[in-house]
């Protein structure tokens, strides 16, 4: 695709199936404590 | 959903449902911003008016592009439908399990920030500290409604914890005989302002917190504006020293330099640079959480300030990079191959679900900004969750549960946002902040380019 460059992804549907062990941190672990941003925590899960 | 934006050179396109991230160019982008609403003839016609004049631009080459961007949606990665919302509301239903607390140690503080959410540690009620018996059976708590879940997380918190720092050494060897028993593994967190940071301290953290989040707020000036003893004395003096032998003796990882910004500061990336210069890598910087009156609030005039500074902060984060001086912004981190899966997006930060503050005294509140709201107390730790209203109220907010967000294209990013943020702003936890809405945005915007550049190898980038 010439002028299209796809990034590569976690596909969020795929996710449906292997997704939700929950294992990952929760996000008001980190640094924000004022706000909610879930985007930027890494995935946990060992068996997807 | 499609979200198109421009930004430092970059014609980004992203595909909510699907998490899909395009580089285009300005032919595909415009295609693109019409392809839902024109035939295919009327989009050649429209792109040869406007591209007609450059010799990469014909009728052929267009409708390849046009066919490109059809596979592209057939493949799930354009226009992905919205399939999540049933997910939303069921999943976090379903669940019971605890799996992190933020305990407050210390609702006392040797600093009196005027800005402080919390009321300098006192969360408007009184001072106190935690016995180690009210944190032994909150750590108890934990482990037994933690279900499978092996990662416990608990963050000793305040007011400043360093004042109960005996009770916070007893609850790590606590829970550490516990790990073994019940097969689970503890992370802590310390945030801590540094005054009393000492020898002690930086051993005894380097070795049991997994992370350290250190309030910094930048320059000297600007910190000691507002970061000040009961005195009136500014504390940067006292506390760069100690944070720079932390985090240097720390190895330079697991820790975040997190400062506030406000009103008086909306050149705030000057503070992000300073603390960088002062040889902090992973820093953080939150805008004020406070009342709309208050002096340090954000106004509608500083918006666009603020985002042209996230802009700017991601142009010189990039240039620094390149220079081997890079340092990592905790909102502009994303790991787009392995991030968070969509229960995660769409359930959120997991307040008063799997995530709760216990106070000095055991009850259990949503999370640590709820904590004094007597109408949000969830429980305590030896009843458990009694609050059943409340807590169901937090059971069914999620990225689904607000309908301002359901054309938004951030939702999976945010999942609908942080409910203090909503219920401070609005009454409501299902209310929307706007004002943090736009800023979330932006910030994703900003973080999204960033890893789009470094996917291409910098080739887009205007910096």
């Amino acid at each position: 695709m010439e002028r299209i460059k796809t990034i590569e992804t976690r596909d969020l549907n795929k996710s449906v199936k292997n997704g939700g062990c929950g294992e990952c941190q929760t996000s008001c672990q980190s640094a924000c404590k004022t706000s909610c941003g879930v985007a930027n925590q890494p995935c946990e899960n060992d068996k997807k | 959903m499609v979200h198109q934006y421009k930004l430092n050179g970059c014609n980004i396109v992203l595909d909510t449902c699907s998490g899909g991230i395009h580089l285009v160019d300005e032919v595909a982008y415009d295609i693109i911003a019409c392809y839902k609403e024109k035939s295919q003839d009327e989009i050649v016609d429209l792109m040869l008016q406007k591209y007609g004049h450059r010799a990469d631009v014909t009728e052929e080459e267009i409708r390849g592009c046009i066919s490109d961007i059809a596979v592209l949606e057939k493949s799930g990665k354009l226009w992905t439908p919205d399939t999540f919302e049933p997910l939303a509301f069921d999943f976090k239903n379903r669940s019971t399990v605890v799996k992190a607390l933020c305990l407050h140690v210390a609702h006392s503080c040797n600093l009196n920030c005027s800005y402080c959410f919390a009321s300098q540690g006192k969360y408007h009620g009184d001072r106190a500290l935690m016995s180690f018996e009210v944190g032994k059976q909150a750590l108890d708590f934990l482990i037994a409604h933690s279900g499978t879940r092996k990662n416990l997380e608990v963050d000793f918190f305040g007011g400043e914890p360093l004042m109960n720092w005996d009770v916070v050494k007893q609850l790590v060897a606590y829970a550490r005989t516990q790990e073994p028993i019940h097969g689970k593994k503890f992370r802590f967190t310390l945030t801590t302002n540094g005054v009393l940071i000492d020898d002690d301290v930086i051993e005894f953290a380097n070795r049991e917190m997994s992370n350290v989040v250190l309030s910094l707020d930048g320059r000297k000036e600007i910190h000691d504006r507002l970061r000040v003893d009961y005195a009136g004395n500014g504390s940067y003096d006292r506390i760069v020293p100690k944070f720079q032998k932390l985090v240097e003796s720390r190895g330079g990882k697991n820790y975040y330099m997190r400062g506030t910004f406000t009103h008086a500061n909306t050149d705030f990336t000057n503070d992000i640079f300073h603390m960088a210069d002062l040889g902090f890598t992973e820093l953080s910087m939150e805008p004020v959480v406070c009342a709309p009156d208050d002096p340090a609030a954000l106004t509608a005039e500083d918006l666009p300030i603020v985002m042209e500074q996230y802009e700017l902060l991601a142009k010189e984060m990039m240039r620094r990079e390149k220079e081997g001086k890079g340092f990592t912004f905790y909102h502009y981190m994303l790991d787009l191959t392995n991030g968070p899966c969509v229960y995660k997006r769409i359930s959120g930060c997991g307040s008063g679900t799997e995530y709760m503050a216990v106070t000095p005294w055991g009850d259990l509140y949503p999370c640590h900004q709820f904590v004094g709201e007597e109408a949000y107390k969830l429980g305590n730790i030896w009843d458990g969750v009694t609050n059943a209203a409340v807590r169901d109220e937090f059971k069914t907010c999620n990225a689904y549960a607000r309908p301002e967000c359901a054309d938004c294209w951030a939702k999976l990013y945010c999942s609908g946002g942080c409910a203090a943020n909503a219920y401070h702003a609005t009454g409501s936890i299902r209310g929307i902040y706007e004002y943090g809405c736009e800023l979330f945005k932006k910030r994703i915007e900003c973080a999204i380019m960033m890893q789009v550049l470094k996917a291409t190898d910098n080739e887009n980038a205007d910096c």
